[in-house]
């Protein structure tokens, strides 16, 4: 039995660890493929230089990035079956036809005009070439639709039976089980900060190369376009989060009292919790700053509406507060951070200091790595948030591991620890010494590369007419 | 009436097919990598495939997400058995995948991500033939899981399709090469293409002959009459095309070569097909044990039969965009 019970811990932890690298690649290649199709469309309509060098320039940094989310990617359809067998036996009839349909119409259409994407502009002209791109960015879209809405069911499970064998059978019909009660919020907000990810990582790169060169106009009109974003999108960020969060409420009230930390039920408004640090044996937040009221009237729009607590809930079915709570708070405070610099940036514009104010421009460049970190808090409160289930209140995690031995599960977890931190250590180093590279007015079309931007990549005939 | 689980047998099996043909190739040339000289050489090889790889790739993921669509049951068992060498095989294409991108971010270790190049792709190709011969020798299941050992794919036969499949992937590569590059480059492909073939000959009668002493099924599938009749067409016809692959290479055709080795390997697909048809684990439980219920059969075909021709449409447009022999210079 204990022998049992490690296996399902290092299962877990495996999990985590592969499906966390893997999505700091997708968060930044869903942006930055809308960014390429932008700057693309940009250069066809205006003929400006500027765009087809940005586009050179990040195109090349998106060929890395894309690289290690197909490879990364790919060990998570087979994770499943690995390590979550039972897991795949009773829930694929319901969730195996929504993966398969991400592979028929994302992962084909992206693998498929990837190649034309990065090596064939020269072979089918600008237009077609516009439209691999487009179809590119259009695939990472439907395939975070789809597995969006995996996981979404899996939090929020309708429109299934049971069958005899103990199989989720699916319902007469699939639209309710595509568009479950979570999905919706959750695609939106997680499409969201794949591009807010992408507006500070791309905004950073600009701050760097501003705070060097103010007249570089690459780096100008890129820091532009990523603080246009951060100023739009973090707010709409917030308020996505906000809906997500009434809605998880309704359907996780288990989570949102974990995320709050509410031990306790509040039965005439429950304060909001600003930071403390919870005590699971006590069932208290220990030196907690909080406003009272506060977070029945962000949940309930009514300050002295009753929230219930986990008290509530029976203990088998309660998610680890601790790490839910910090991750939570991680999450949102960089959220806020966001919103704050993208305010801070209309300022700057609105007197003409944006290339100007050198703050702005360190703030930005610390920035750089924060939608990755509020990316995978997020996902640590949505799915430590769901725990002891994987299909939430339906099934358990321990009744969903594969019949592993331990020492299996753990010899193929350092081998994933090893080889994820050798490899992609080496890939995001790459990226930064591309990043470190300022936008030049002839951007090659893959640098420090001569042999191939003599070889497959004919860089001259990508060059023409696209002087700055 | 039509049966939809034979249907999602079908389509699976295309998908296998499909991976066999069109990822075989990537993964050989990177087992023959080594061999090819530093610099131009190897640089050819590698752009040769460089636009296509990652589309061939999907195919694997089709597979699996096919499998645990269709055939969860299956799906749930094969993957804990085979648990190592899936493992191996994910972390192989992990360094083959990145190998595409960073040997050209980082011309200081480019040797190492060569050399990583090749160390993944034979291991992904190792691990391949290592589960199919893992599935073919049977697997111990009880009630709705696997019930085995976790080292239990491990065995002679299994190592014997291991290296069968290395062989054969990279003959694959040698005729892709012999296809798509000239010079110096393609004769040694040419070389290479010559010894592997013979190879592979050798591969595929030592597994015919081990498969037939592993199950009783398998044994009397092929070899009991009238049966055999119509089953002898399968290595007669390998001794076959065997011989027009060989002559193809001798008047030096460029693509010939390459679709005579598919050839070869669709007979062994068609052998793997007589041996365990109708099981999807073979010996031991058939696709209709482990079918996914009606209504997820019916709403993948519709998804299906609306997405794989248009799949295959694009796909073709963009060999066909990068068609011709790759120089040094790029395509022409
Ligand atoms: C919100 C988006 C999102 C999320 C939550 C996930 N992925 Fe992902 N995935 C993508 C968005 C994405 C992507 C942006 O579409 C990628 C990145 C590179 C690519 O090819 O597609 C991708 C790649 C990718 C690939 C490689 C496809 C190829 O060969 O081209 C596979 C097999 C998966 N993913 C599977 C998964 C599984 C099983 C997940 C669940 C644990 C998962 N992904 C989470
Ligand atoms: C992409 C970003 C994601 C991240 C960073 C993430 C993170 C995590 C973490 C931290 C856990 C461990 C929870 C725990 O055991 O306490 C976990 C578990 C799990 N998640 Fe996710 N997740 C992501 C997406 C998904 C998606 C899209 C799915 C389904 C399609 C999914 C399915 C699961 C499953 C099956 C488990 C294992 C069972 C469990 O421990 O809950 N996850 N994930
Ligand atoms: C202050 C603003 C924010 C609020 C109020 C907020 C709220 C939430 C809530 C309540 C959840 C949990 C949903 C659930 O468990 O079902 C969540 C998850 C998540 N958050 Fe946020 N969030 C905010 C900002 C951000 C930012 C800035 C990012 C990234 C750039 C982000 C990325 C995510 C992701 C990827 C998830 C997990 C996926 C999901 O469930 O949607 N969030 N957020």
């Amino acid at each position: 039995m204990i022998e049992q019970e490690w296996a399902i811990i290092l299962a877990r932890a495996q999990f985590a660890f592969t499906v966390s690298f893997h999505f700091l690649f997708p968060a930044f290649s869903i942006g930055l493929a809308s960014f390429l199709a932008v700057l693309e469309g940009l250069w066809l309509k205006t003929g400006k230089g500027v765009y087809a060098n940005l586009f050179r320039y990040w195109l090349k940094i998106f060929a890395v990035v894309f690289a290690m989310g197909v490879v990364s990617g790919i060990v998570m359809s087979y994770q499943f079956g690995t390590n979550w067998s039972v897991f795949s036996d009773k829930a694929g009839p319901v969730i195996g036809p929504l993966m398969a349909y991400e592979v028929l119409t994302a992962f084909f259409l992206e693998a498929g005009f990837l190649g034309v994407m990065l090596f064939g502009i020269n072979k089918v002209g600008r237009k077609l070439h516009f439209v691999a791109t487009l179809a590119v960015a259009i695939g990472t879209f439907i395939s975070a639709f789809w597995i969006l809405s995996v996981n979404s069911w899996m939090q929020t499970p309708v429109g299934y039976e049971i069958a005899a064998n103990g199989q989720f059978m699916p319902g007469d019909s699939w639209w309710t089980i595509i568009f479950n009660p979570s999905f919706p919020y959750r695609l939106v907000h997680t499409l969201l900060a794949a591009y807010l990810t992408t507006a500070f990582a791309v905004g950073a790169v600009g701050a760097w190369h501003l705070l060097k060169d103010k007249s570089n106009p690459g780096a100008r009109k890129m820091f532009s376009m990523a603080m246009w974003m951060a100023a739009i999108v973090a707010p709409l960020q917030v308020v996505a989060g906000d809906f997500h969060g009434i809605n998880t409420l309704e359907r996780q009230p288990a989570k949102v009292m974990a995320m709050e930390g509410h031990y306790q039920s509040h039965p005439d408004g429950a304060p909001l919790i600003l930071f403390g640090i919870p005590n699971s044996k006590e069932r208290t937040v220990d030196y907690a700053i909080e406003i009272p009221k506060a977070s029945s009237l962000i949940l309930k729009h009514d300050l002295n509406a009753p929230l219930a607590g986990l008290d509530t809930i029976p203990d088998a079915d309660e998610p680890p507060v601790g790490i839910v709570f910090w991750a939570f708070r991680i999450m949102v405070g960089l959220g806020m951070a966001m919103v704050a610099i993208g305010m801070w940036s209309l300022l700057a514009r609105a007197r003409k200091q944006l290339y100007e104010w050198s703050w702005l421009h360190k703030a930005a460049l610390v920035m750089g790595p924060s939608g990755f970190i509020a990316v995978l808090a997020g996902w640590v409160v949505t799915e430590v948030g769901r725990q002891p289930f994987t299909i939430y209140g339906v099934l358990r995690t321990v009744d969903s591991a594969s019949p592993l031995d331990a020492p299996a599960v753990a010899f193929s977890l350092l081998a994933f620890v090893v080889v994820y931190f050798a490899v992609f250590g080496m890939g995001i180093w790459y990226l930064l010494r591309l990043m470190k590279k300022a936008p030049e007015a002839h951007e090659s079309a893959l640098d420090g590369a001569p042999i191939r931007s003599a070889g497959i990549t004919p860089a001259p005939a990508v060059l023409e007419g696209a002087s700055a | 009436m039509i049966d939809l689980t034979v249907i999602w047998a079908s389509i699976i099996g295309f998908a296998i097919i499909a991976y066999v043909v069109m990822d075989g190739f990537d993964l050989g040339i990177g087992i023959l990598f080594p061999f090819f000289k530093v610099g131009k050489d190897r640089d050819t090889a590698m752009n040769s495939i460089a636009p296509v790889w990652d589309g061939n790739e999907t195919w694997l993921v089709m597979g699996v997400g096919g499998l645990l669509a269709a055939f969860p049951l299956a799906y749930a068992i094969i993957l804990p058995a085979l648990y190592a060498p899936m493992i191996a095989m994910l972390l192989g294409l992990v360094f083959r995948g990145v190998a595409f991108e960073f040997r050209w971010r980082d011309p200081a270790h480019r040797e190492l991500w060569d050399r990583a190049f090749t160390l993944g792709s034979f291991i992904a190709t190792f691990a391949q033939g290592i589960a199919l011969g893992a599935l073919l020798q049977g697997i111990t299941i009880e009630g709705r899981s696997y019930a085995g050992g976790w080292w239990e794919w491990l065995s002679p036969f299994s190592i014997l399709t291991g290296f069968g499949l290395v062989v054969g992937y990279a003959l694959l590569g040698a005729c892709w090469l012999n296809w798509k590059t000239e010079g110096a480059l393609q004769r040694q492909a040419v070389t290479y293409a010559g010894r592997l073939g013979i190879s592979l000959l050798l591969m595929i009668g030592l597994i015919s002959l081990a498969t037939l002493t592993l199950e009783a099924q398998y044994y009397l599938r092929w070899l009991s009459y009238p049966g055999v009749l119509a089953t002898a067409i399968v290595p007669i016809a390998t001794i076959a095309v065997t011989f027009l692959f060989y002559r193809s290479l001798r008047q030096t055709k460029d693509a010939q070569p390459f679709f005579w080795a598919l050839a070869l390997f669709g007979l062994c697909l068609i052998g793997l097909g007589i041996s365990i048809w109708p099981n999807v684990i073979p010996a031991r439980v058939t696709i209709w044990e482990a079918a996914a219920p009606h209504r997820s059969q019916v709403f993948m075909l519709i998804g299906a039969s609306i997405m794989v021709p248009i799949i295959v449409a694009y796909t073709a447009w963009s060999y066909w965009v990068f068609r011709g022999k790759v120089g040094h210079d790029g395509y022409h």
